[in-house]
């Protein structure tokens, strides 16, 4: 078992003729994800490695009963390209673009809302559930997704897509594996946040423990902590948070877009605190996630 | 992008909000004719009252002498080059308005408070009954009864509801149109003659959506600028400058620092983990940096080039987190062509080389061929750093 995607997710690729999708397409093909069709306009007849190339995502969706979208096209498309999804009934959207704006993030998460569907990032490298699901480029080539990682007990959410699998790595290398791994997306405003997976990670009988991989600035973790201790959640989950020395340079931007601490608000020492204060394990480095989680896992 | 008080009055101007009178001065000489005015120097800031940048002034004299005492000081780290003078206002009643977004409830939302003038955020935790929010539907859109329930809900009613009704929705209205990520006036002063005014005003533009909004530069003169804590230094600068030389990849977002362990390391939460791993086992960085996406041999090269170049800078650790995307060897040939073009060993210089992941088995073999120190994806990213700190000690 696992979350959002699993054996019967059958993904719909919007942008496949760009580069970026055209490579991940391939990779997620070698690891045996159903990528069903693609829609680029102007490009229906095409084909990218076998998959058929559409105009319109409904086509897909009639076809081929894609229920999953990768979106990758270019910031200023995002907004239509959910529309066209959502419109032709994919229920999970993958916005692997950067840089959309926030304006178009909330009105289409709107869209989403309302028919039922639920979208992943912008910015997010997608998702994976081993030993065959991927949506996005996460985990990149097969043959690097196989050695970093496998199937089991923990699922992984984090804000960066990189650090999605170098944890994915330090557990496998650990023996640990992964029900689904979850790169949400960098950006300060986000479809599926960590207060979205939780009860689907807590549903899931795969899943004995969320790790979830956190940075400084926005509130996410802050209203993530109040949730766990509401919602009575009995899921183990670690955290943890990269980044501490921005709390020291506040006004100053690193990496992600989110990632900025102004004043006390979004730093890592109030973030660590709430997560504490709500019984979640934070842990101090990295590497701390394999003996944390050997303690909780059942074997 | 954050505005100054007097860019954002003049959208507030274009959104039908009103203003007190006032002009935008770069020096003295332009103050003329006795008048009770108020004096604020232009920073991207907020707590310019607490730290001396806002004045009073009764008459030309006084206020070509305050003008003179605030323009080119440095204030809130920010150098005063522009100061806003506005009519002294009669201050009966403050109020608060804004729009922004609310990240976890992944909607807009419009905030009102008949007890502006003070800090929102000091309000909403002291007395959070006496601020009403509401997240609207963008699908929907914030309309002018919207407007009215919250202004009523605060209590208020005929003229002053109407008034200030208006100016809530005409603020919202901007913040959507704008692509702000937060619009915010406060306060908006009743005065003692019955007006209502935005006296001070807090507009942030999204840097992503700049590209739709001409109209700032064209409509408005208001320039595209990069923000920042501080400016940028020229080493920051001519890192982002080979950064952008080449589209593939990043190369570059370098922020020095003070110590002398070179940094090339990557992606954006990678970058953050290893540079607290660093400081954490006692290393001094140098800079920040990231690389990620698949930046080009000659890209990365050019920056290993340029972060050598830093006085001081004896060794470099390179770091990143097991790579999908980011080919091993092409960055392995990036670094190793930079030391060498130097006329230096890449074993001496490269503290520890960890980037397992896509085209490992090509990348390590260059690293072995030149001796260089490195490790696969059984260390990990604490571990390397640590290694890296200690060959750093060694030498």
């Amino acid at each position: 078992m696992a979350i959002l995607i699993d054996d019967a997710t059958r993904i719909v690729v919007q942008g496949i003729t760009g580069r970026e999708a055209t490579t991940f397409t391939k990779h997620s093909l070698d690891y045996g994800a159903k990528v069903v069709a693609g829609c680029t306009p102007g490009k229906g007849g095409e084909s990218i490695y076998g998959v058929p190339v559409y105009d319109c995502v409904a086509e897909a969706v009639e076809r081929h009963g894609a229920n999953t979208s990768v979106i990758s096209v270019p910031a200023g498309f995002v907004r239509g390209a959910v529309y066209e999804a959502v419109d032709a009934g994919v229920q999970l959207v993958v916005v692997v673009t950067e840089r959309v704006p926030r304006h178009d993030v909330v009105d289409f998460i709107a869209f989403a809302n309302e028919r039922g569907a639920r979208i992943v990032g912008p910015n997010s490298l997608g998702i994976l559930s081993p030993p065959r699901a991927k949506a996005g480029m996460v985990g990149g080539p097969a043959a690097d997704v196989r050695k970093a990682y496998t199937e089991g007990p923990v699922g992984i959410v984090s804000r960066s897509g990189g650090m999605t699998t170098e944890i994915a790595n330090l557990l496998t290398q650990a023996g640990i594996g992964q029900s689904t791994c979850v790169s949400i997306g960098g950006d300060p405003m986000v479809g599926t946040t960590y207060m979205d997976v939780l009860p689907l990670f807590q549903e899931d009988p795969a899943t004995q423990a969320m790790v979830i991989f956190c940075e400084p600035g926005g509130n996410a973790e802050e209203t993530f902590s109040e949730f766990y201790v509401k919602g009575g959640s009995t899921l183990p989950v670690f955290a943890f948070i990269a980044g501490r020395f921005v709390d020291e340079m506040p006004g100053m931007r690193f990496g992600h877009a989110a990632v900025l601490v102004e004043g006390e608000r979004g730093s890592t020492r109030t973030k660590m605190a709430a997560m504490r204060a709500a019984g979640i394990h934070v842990v101090e480095e990295l590497h701390d996630l394999v003996g944390g989680l050997r303690a909780v896992l059942k074997t | 992008m954050r505005l100054y008080e007097y860019e954002a009055k003049r959208l507030l101007a274009a959104y039908g909000i009103p203003l007190p009178q006032g002009q935008v001065i770069s020096s003295p000489e332009e103050i003329a004719g006795d008048a009770r005015r108020v004096l604020k120097v232009q920073v991207l800031s907020g707590g310019r009252m607490k730290a001396g940048g806002v004045k009073f002034a009764d008459t030309e004299a006084e206020a070509r002498a305050i003008a003179a005492d605030l323009l080119g000081r440095t204030i809130l780290n920010h150098k005063v080059e522009k100061l806003l003078v506005e009519e002294r206002l009669q201050v009966e009643q403050e109020f608060f308005a804004a729009a922004t977004h609310n990240l976890a409830q992944k909607q807009p939302v419009v905030l009102f408070s008949a007890a502006g003038g003070v800090d929102i955020e000091t309000l909403a935790k002291e007395r959070p009954e006496a601020v009403v929010s509401r997240a609207y539907n963008p699908r929907v859109g914030f309309h002018d009864f919207h407007a009215r329930q919250m202004v009523g809900k605060a209590g208020l009613s005929g003229r002053p509801l109407m008034q200030l009704g208006a100016i809530l929705h005409r603020l919202a209205t901007l913040f959507q149109r704008m692509d702000a990520t937060i619009a915010e006036i406060n306060p908006i002063v009743q005065t003692a003659d019955g007006r209502f005014l935005a006296a001070d005003a807090h507009i942030d533009i999204e840097d992503d959506a700049l590209s739709r909004h001409a109209e700032l530069q064209e409509k408005y003169g208001i320039p595209k600028r990069e923000a920042g804590a501080r400016p940028p230094t020229p080493f920051e600068l001519a890192a982002a400058a080979i950064d952008a030389s080449d589209h593939r990849g990043v190369a570059g977002r370098m922020i020095e620092f003070d110590g002398q362990l070179g940094l090339l390391i990557g992606g954006g939460g990678a970058s953050l983990t290893v540079f607290d791993a660093i400081r954490k086992h006692g290393g001094k960085p140098a800079n920040y940096c990231e690389i990620g996406g698949n930046p080009s041999v000659r890209k990365v090269q050019r920056l290993v080039a340029h972060l050598l170049s830093k006085p001081g800078v004896e060794k470099i650790a390179v770091i990143m987190n097991v790579v999908s995307n980011t080919r091993v060897d092409l960055v392995a040939r990036g670094v190793i062509k930079a030391i060498v073009e130097r006329g230096e060993k890449p074993a001496e210089k490269i503290a520890i080389f960890r980037i397992p992941g896509s085209y490992e088995g090509d990348g390590f073999m260059i690293l072995k061929k030149y001796g260089v120190t490195y490790c696969d994806r059984t260390v990990s990213i604490d571990e390397a750093a640590r290694r890296a700190v200690a060959a750093f000690a060694a030498a």
